[in-house]
């Protein structure tokens, strides 16, 4: 049977792994290659930082993306701009309108603000993010604004702001090609109190094609 | 032209521009004569003027007000904060509109840290266009819009002077995070879209900082990245003094279940 998540890649696989839920990822994805996220069982945040991969003082800003494009939403199309405001990557295609990268991603220390300090030994995106940079010789410094793609944050008329029920579902994808050679590093968002995972983090697919 | 030729002439010429005024300098002792009222003037810690497309930097001790002027109505303060004894505890802007659930800032609203604590209190706001979304310009774009964006140049980039700032406090690119921006403002339109208020404004608009840690702040003054006009920025004032740590019924501190973890955060941060 043909699998379904590899529909519509040009090029080999040359890389296919699962992330299971809560876990973080990092992955060298060289110019030109692409990246597609597979959403398996369902509604998923999946939190998402770049480096580049010749200097990772360089990477991706939230920021210079917003003012570059003139809007907070990640839309297939949008360049994935860096602190230096080069394209790092760019989103090819993508089932959903759009993704956030305002919101941020999930800490022990944000959980004790958000719902209280009963939350602080949870495991959150930030130690994720940390276990995997610092293995790779980054460290807190390095942690700066990140995407989440298949995250629904809103802004309405009066600034209000919030997280609200995601807008993934199992079999959708986003694809990305690197337009430098890119450190990918990924929190397969563990959070349990807010809509963003369906309170019930699950796994993601990761499949890099070039 | 004086001869300076020798040591002590050259000496001679460098020691006669004592006492001279320029429109961007700090002013050592600090004076201002325009102190909020109950504000003993040994108080005050730091008046400078900050150059159009200029910087500066400071450390501050918990409870210092920082007051921010716009003086002629075009400028545009770019800040990066620190945690002073530990830097690499810094604002996260993400987390500061995430927890106060809107991304919109103002008075009575706080600036938190990546470690869950309040950096700084935002206690007064008259200019009430600020923004937290669209960043610091970059050499990039200040490329684009100006053709040129470098620190030597006549056009400095936002983030690059901040680069100089946090330097100047051992710190470096990587220390460079995503910044707040006061006196210009950014919305979003329903679509998303980024709607920018960038002026001129009155002269005069004035937002005042508490620093609820001991910190760093540096603080960039040049054209914000959404301006489309030619080269426009005018000069930045910042005066801080002393003042006490918010209080246990501080209404910044009491407004929400959030904040009022944050600020436990803090105290709990200085218990030692």
């Amino acid at each position: 049977m043909a699998d379904l998540s590899l529909e519509g890649l040009e090029g080999a696989v040359v890389h296919d792994e699962v992330v299971a839920a809560r876990a973080p990822w990092l992955h060298t994805v060289r110019a030109g290659q692409s990246l597609r996220i597979v959403y398996l069982e369902g509604n998923q945040a999946v939190d998402f930082l770049l480096y580049a991969a010749a200097d990772d003082a360089e990477r991706y800003s939230a920021q210079d993306t917003i003012a570059a494009q003139r809007n907070i939403f990640l839309r297939t199309g949008a360049a994935l701009l860096s602190n230096e405001g080069r394209v790092m990557m760019t989103i090819t295609a993508t089932s959903v309108d759009y993704h956030d990268t305002i919101g941020g991603a999930c800490s022990c220390e944000s959980n004790t603000l958000r719902y209280g300090h009963h939350t602080k030994a949870q495991h959150a995106c930030v130690d994720n993010f940390l276990d995997a940079n610092v293995r790779a010789g980054r460290g807190k410094r390095d942690m700066v604004s990140n995407i989440n793609f298949f995250m629904n944050v809103p802004v309405e008329a009066d600034g209000a702001l919030g997280i609200v029920d995601g807008i993934s579902a199992p079999g959708l994808t986003v694809d990305l090609r690197a337009e430098m050679d890119v450190v990918v590093v990924v929190s397969n968002c563990p959070q349990i109190n807010n809509p963003c995972n369906g309170f019930n983090p699950t796994p993601v697919r990761m499949i890099v094609t070039a | 032209m004086v001869a300076l030729n020798d040591p002590l002439a050259a000496r001679a010429h460098a020691r006669a521009m004592e006492g001279s005024v320029a429109d961007a300098m700090p002013i050592l002792p600090p004076v201002a004569d325009d102190l909020p009222d109950g504000v003993a003037a040994g108080d005050l810690l730091w008046e400078e003027r900050i150059a159009a497309g200029g910087y500066a930097s400071r450390r501050l001790a918990r409870g210092s007000r920082v007051r921010l002027i716009d003086l002629q109505g075009d400028a545009c303060a770019s800040l990066q904060l620190f945690n002073a004894e530990m830097p690499t505890e810094r604002l996260n802007i993400a987390d500061t509109l995430k927890i106060q659930w809107n991304a919109y800032l103002g008075v009575g609203k706080f600036l938190l840290s990546d470690m869950g604590r309040v950096l700084m209190s935002i206690v007064a706001d008259d200019a009430q266009t600020h923004d937290a979304l669209c960043g610091a310009s970059n050499a990039a774009s200040n490329a684009r819009a100006y053709g040129d964006g470098s620190n030597a140049g006549p056009f400095p980039n936002a983030r690059d002077r901040l680069m100089l700032g946090v330097a100047k406090h051992g710190l470096g690119r990587r220390d460079v995070h995503p910044c707040l921006t006061l006196f210009k403002g950014v919305t979003v339109a329903a679509d998303g879209a980024t709607v920018p208020e960038l002026g001129p404004f009155a002269p005069g608009r004035a937002v005042t900082l508490r620093a609820e840690m001991d910190l760093i702040l540096v603080v960039a003054n040049c054209p914000h990245v959404l301006d489309t006009r030619p080269w426009s920025i005018t000069p930045l004032r910042a005066t801080a003094w002393r003042g006490p740590i918010a209080g246990e019924d501080d209404p910044i501190r009491t407004a929400t279940p959030e904040g009022r973890r944050a600020f436990l955060n803090v105290d709990d941060y200085y218990r030692r």
